[in-house]
């Protein structure tokens, strides 16, 4: 049967609305939710359904739930909505973890998603801990493992006693490298100095297997620079004052005093503030190493 | 060439032309495509994907032709009556079906041997494109020789799937065929399960039948090492040997059942 004109009119007309409805919607603000509600769906939640469901296939779904992990951090770190959640961030690395227990950087990456400060990640340290145990579980020799939980409860949790403890732990299981003891020394003695933080972050970024955590380690290292040049730049106004009886008001009262060359920059070349009132030196706000950790424990 | 050879032979050229082998293709496309788009979503996780998704896939191409190939072998004959024929001929029934069994393991013999190479070559231009800091913190190479072990364990699984196939194909129809050789598998999965049923249930009797089918059905969890590979652990000779004379003898249990159902089958 021969198909009229029109219907072939009508069936491209059609299609063009479709098209166009989409893009219009498209446009169209999301309609908003209540703060608090999560999209965030997950079907599946039993590890053990999980790992009976896959058949001969663990590793495989371990791998998709990986990828999901992945984007769900990633999604939820670069959202700029209200409702910012990363309440099934654990679930999925459980997930994971129980299809492929040797899945180490699941451990790795997952528990430093886990532990990172809400908004950069879920803020929840004791299930970063508790992905980290359940690794150590599956491979109870895995010194890097250990070395993890140790770094979590320093950087994390500033319990300096229990990390010193999983430092040593790691540096008791086979192929430890040799920096674990004295670090798990230096911690234990003076908890959270910044000797003992940048051991920890240079060893991070010399051994790092992913390029966003190898950054991570520079900017920590940066700013640990960046608390060493203040340091060091407040020792030289109060070299000023000594001399003169007042704070400098400006930089250029120091370089005419000769005690500095020129305005200093932090590790990123952005000068520093400096204070007259007080003295004190600090980033400047356009600083991208802002904000910096507690200079006393540089958490 | 023996009879079984010659039926063989002719097996492999059906599948030939009815374009099975296209799936290498189909394989090929999708390791490629996958180790080019699954580097940014994988933190890092690229080599260990391509290792898994490989073997996956070779395991679950490899199941799907050795399943729909396989119920079609003997029903294809009887539904086109070439059957009358070809038994009319000095060929016994025995032979004949043997035939049809190597005919489709070479066509899976080629099959994997394909993907497997494919697999290997995606994977040494994995490594040769990795720096060498990060390769550092791999457990193996990317083209680590040992998940060979997996590969000819995923052939030995695809051996037994092709028999039972085989068998159930002598007396029923296809699609039963592909469903009952299909339960068959998944079930196979779960012989853990069916050895610890006992301590979950009251009933001694239940338990009891739970542990009687843990050991008459096959154990098709055994033959999958490839979570083990990927992370570089150790297959033991032993388990790899034992595995093997595991499926080699129960491949050639089901081959003989489906030979006694075979030679009674009355085709008038």
């Amino acid at each position: 049967m021969k198909v009229h004109p029109a219907a072939w009119a009508a069936l491209a007309a059609l299609f063009a609305a479709v098209i166009g409805l989409q893009l219009l919607q498209t446009r169209e603000q999301p309609l908003g939710l209540p703060a608090g509600v999560s999209t965030n769906l997950l079907y599946v939640r039993s590890p053990d359904f999980a790992r009976r469901a896959a058949l001969s296939f663990h590793a495989l779904l371990a791998d998709i739930y990986w990828i999901r992990t992945v984007q769900h951090y990633g999604g939820t770190k670069l959202s700029t909505g209200a409702n910012k959640q990363y309440d099934i961030l654990y679930p999925l690395l459980d997930l994971t973890t129980s299809l492929d227990p040797y899945f180490d950087v699941a451990y790795k990456f997952g528990s430093v998603f886990l532990a990172e400060e809400y908004p950069s990640g879920a803020g929840r340290p004791d299930q970063a801990i508790a992905i980290l145990k359940k690794g150590l579980q599956a491979q109870p020799q895995k010194w890097e493992i250990a070395q993890e939980l140790g770094f979590v409860y320093y950087w994390w949790l500033a319990d300096y006693d229990n990390a010193a403890m999983w430092f040593n732990r790691a540096a008791d299981m086979t192929k430890a490298p040799d920096w674990l003891r004295p670090l798990a020394a230096v911690t234990l003695a003076q908890g959270g100095n910044r000797t003992s933080s940048r051991t920890l972050w240079t060893e991070i970024e010399r051994t790092a297997d992913a390029d966003w955590l190898r950054d991570q380690a520079t900017f920590r290292l940066k700013q640990l620079d960046a608390m060493d040049g203040i340091d060091f730049v407040e020792r030289i106004v109060q070299q000023y004052r000594a001399r003169t009886g007042m704070f400098p008001t400006s930089w250029a009262d120091l370089i005419r005093a000769g005690l500095l060359r020129g305005v200093p920059p932090d590790p990123t070349g952005t000068p520093f503030r400096l204070d007259p009132a007080t003295g004190s030196v600090s980033l400047d706000p356009a600083s991208s190493l802002n904000p910096l950790p507690n200079r006393e424990h540089p958490l | 060439m023996s009879v079984i050879g010659h039926v063989a032979v002719n097996v492999f050229k059906e599948s030939v032309r009815d374009k099975i082998l296209y799936n290498l293709v189909v394989f090929a496309v999708l390791l490629i495509s996958a180790s080019y788009l699954i580097g940014e979503l994988t933190a890092g996780q690229d080599v260990k994907i391509i290792k898994d998704l490989g073997l996956a896939s070779i395991s679950i191409f490899g199941l799907l032709i050795a399943i729909f190939i396989g119920i079609g072998l003997v029903w294809k004959e009887v539904e086109k009556r070439s059957i009358y024929t070809l038994l009319a001929k000095p060929i016994r029934r025995q032979e004949f079906l043997l035939g049809k069994y190597f005919g489709l393991v070479l066509t899976l013999v080629i099959n994997v041997a394909v993907m497997t190479a494919a697999f290997y070559l995606v994977l040494a231009y994995m490594q040769a494109e990795t720096p060498p800091n990060i390769r550092a913190a791999w457990p193996a190479p990317a083209t680590d020789p040992a998940m060979l072990k997996a590969v000819a364990l995923i052939m030995l699984e695809l051996l037994l799937v092709t028999a039972i196939a085989l068998f159930f194909s002598t007396f029923s129809s296809p699609f039963l065929s592909a469903m009952m050789t299909m339960a068959v598998w998944v079930i196979g999965h779960f012989n853990q399960d069916l050895r610890d049923y006992g301590a979950t249930i009251s009933s001694p009797v239940a338990a009891a039948l739970a542990k009687g089918v843990y050991y008459v059905v096959p154990n098709f969890a055994a033959f999958d090492v490839k979570l083990q590979v990927v992370h570089a652990q150790a297959i033991p000779l032993r388990y790899l040997l034992l595995t093997s004379l595991y499926g080699a003898t129960y491949v050639a249990l089901v081959l003989l059942a489906a030979a006694i159902i075979f030679s009674r089958r009355d085709f008038k």
